[in-house]
């Protein structure tokens, strides 16, 4: 007895003295104490440093938008270090080209604050705020996909362009430890300024898709952040190419929204490429639109589609319907939001009906 | 084997029973970090520090603290715990006071908890009773061992990069083949020194 005592104690003694010396080495060596952060050189921020700045500067109200939450996976977390960022790491360097490391472009979730530094972050980004919203109602579209409508509660109004995104945050939930933000596409008009909706798929494992579809329910209180993102429609007088899969639906409905508001009266098309029928997120609201806005159409493409179920529209994928309907030769844009697999299969096709690069926008899934 | 002479153990670690060509322990960052000499070095470096500072100290846990209460048994779960707190410990400082260093090293730093070449020097300096003094050396020696090893072997890997290997050993089956010669190369030493 005594020994099995005995030998606790000194198990207990040896990593209770190992975990005493850490801690006291996390509060003395790894304490970088307060440090300064200059922002275009106007605004001053004082820190307490040893966190990434991306965390840091989200503490301070200041959202850089990141779609991995920190991890170093997506690359959409980038600022100018001017002064105090250090060495660039390994991690960095392959979101980057060399000019861009030249002009000390860096991911702010890779950087730790450990001294003063000097920042360079474009203004746009500077106006993302931090709102407080309920749930004001949840619909499913389909079985995997959910429509949301947040409305805003404290007090603030949300200014954004339709196509832009929100980051929302998915606080720790049972078997989720830590917070985490995640990025999605504003799918309501950008005329409401006091609610938006956003249109989640579940995907397995995702951690915010996942509290969004499990544990979020009308009432329930939830923040996001934003707006980002510079996937809006262009003003000029070209027809209008709009293509989407699956959720990818969100910033376009968003886009159609203004086109109706605004009685935009350029030519417009709608490939939206889903698997049956049941997939047609927003089907309905979608055919209403060719009514409301002067001359847009809806052309849904079906890709799994029993043979013998009446379906009368067309069947494939969306990039079949671009070699079909598109035209060579008219000034066009093309405006994207889908997988990476799907935007990389239609920019090929948009080329070949010669669209110049510079005017194919789109928007990815993180 | 309390009469070895410290400085033949040092030598002997890093020749005739070095670590990875004699022993095949740490192989796992000694295939996967061994692509170029620039990393390979600096992951030699921290090894080899590590492997310095846990010899000595497990050296005194061991015998201070294990010995005289009988809980031998436990060396195995206090020694991991050990090299675990002490690459934590050796990440910040290098992070606080050397941060050049500490950016050279990046990921490899924390990856050498897991390196059971750091563990093998540990035992063995127990299995082959050593004094202090002959750990100390035994540690070093065997840092230095494995520094020598990878930086070898990633120098060989860089040369060969445009060789027509066959197609089925690309990668780590050529650096596998690599590794056993270089470890019959290695048996030429041991004529010099023999130890355990």
């Amino acid at each position: 007895m005594a020994e099995i005592v005995q030998t606790v104690l000194i198990i207990t003694g040896i990593s209770g003295s190992l975990a005493l010396v850490l801690t006291l080495a996390n509060l003395y060596i790894a304490n970088y104490g307060e440090c300064k952060i200059v922002i275009n050189n106007d605004k001053e921020l004082v820190v307490d440093g040893g966190s990434s700045l991306l965390s840091t500067l989200n503490e301070q109200e200041l959202f850089l938008p990141s779609a991995c939450g920190g991890k170093g996976t997506c690359g959409l977390c980038t600022c100018k270090i001017l002064e105090g960022g250090g060495p660039v790491l390994p991690t960095e360097t392959p979101f980057f080209t060399k000019d861009e490391l030249a002009d000390n472009m860096r991911l702010s979730c890779q950087v730790k604050v450990k001294q003063d530094m000097k920042l360079s972050i474009p203004e746009d980004l500077l106006n993302a705020r931090k709102y407080e919203a309920v749930v004001e109602f949840i619909k499913d579209e389909t079985k995997t996909i959910k429509l949301l409508r947040f409305k805003i509660t404290d007090g603030q109004e949300v200014d954004f362009k339709a196509g832009q995104y929100v980051q929302l945050l998915a606080p720790p939930y049972p078997g989720n430890p830590e917070s985490v933000y995640r990025a999605y596409s504003v799918a309501s008009s950008a005329k409401e300024k006091n609610a938006i909706e956003l249109i989640i798929g579940y995907v397995e494992e995702g951690l915010v898709t996942t509290y969004v579809h499990q544990h979020l329910s009308e009432g329930d209180e939830v923040s996001f952040n934003g707006p980002f993102g510079d996937f809006y429609l262009r003003d000029s007088d070209a027809e209008i190419i709009l293509v989407a899969i699956g959720t990818g639906i969100a910033p376009i409905r968003s886009i159609l929204y203004q086109m109706k508001d605004e009685q935009i009266q350029r030519k417009a098309t709608f490939f939206f490429g889903a698997r049956t029928q049941k997939d047609l997120v927003c089907a309905e609201e979608m055919y209403a639109f060719e009514k409301s806005i002067p001359n847009f159409h809806f052309r849904p493409v079906l890709s799994r589609e029993p043979d013998d179920s009446g379906w009368e529209g067309d069947r494939g994928r969306v990039t079949d319907s671009i070699q079909t309907y598109i035209e060579e030769g008219i000034d066009q844009e093309a405006y994207m939001c889908g997988s990476p697999v799907m935007i990389e299969s239609a920019v090929i096709e948009l080329k070949k009906k010669k669209i110049p690069e510079e005017r194919i926008f789109y928007d990815e899934f993180g | 084997m309390g009469n070895i002479n410290p400085f033949v153990i040092f030598m002997a670690s890093i020749f005739t029973n070095n670590m990875i060509l004699a022993n095949f322990l740490g192989m796992c960052s000694f295939i996967a970090v061994s692509r170029e000499i620039k990393t390979a070095w600096g992951l030699g470096q921290a090894v080899t520090f590590v492997l310095t500072g846990t010899s000595i100290i497990n050296y005194l846990i061991y015998h201070y603290i294990l010995v005289p209460f009988g809980l031998e048994y436990l060396r195995f779960i206090v020694f991991i715990i050990l090299i675990a707190a002490f690459v934590q410990l050796v990440e910040m400082i290098v992070e606080r006071y050397v941060p050049t260093l500490y950016y050279s090293l990046g990921i490899f730093l924390p990856l050498i908890t897991v390196n059971c070449a750091i563990l093998g020097v540990s035992l063995f300096m127990i299995i082959r009773e050593y004094t202090l003094i002959q750990s100390a050396a035994f540690g070093i020696g065997s840092g230095l061992g494995w520094t020598l090893a990878i930086v070898a072997l990633a120098g060989i890997r860089q040369k060969i990069k445009n060789a027509p290997i066959p197609k089925g050993l690309e990668g780590a089956g050529i650096t596998l083949i690599i590794t056993g010669l270089m470890a019959l190369a290695f048996i030429g030493f041991s004529g010099i020194v023999n130890v355990q």
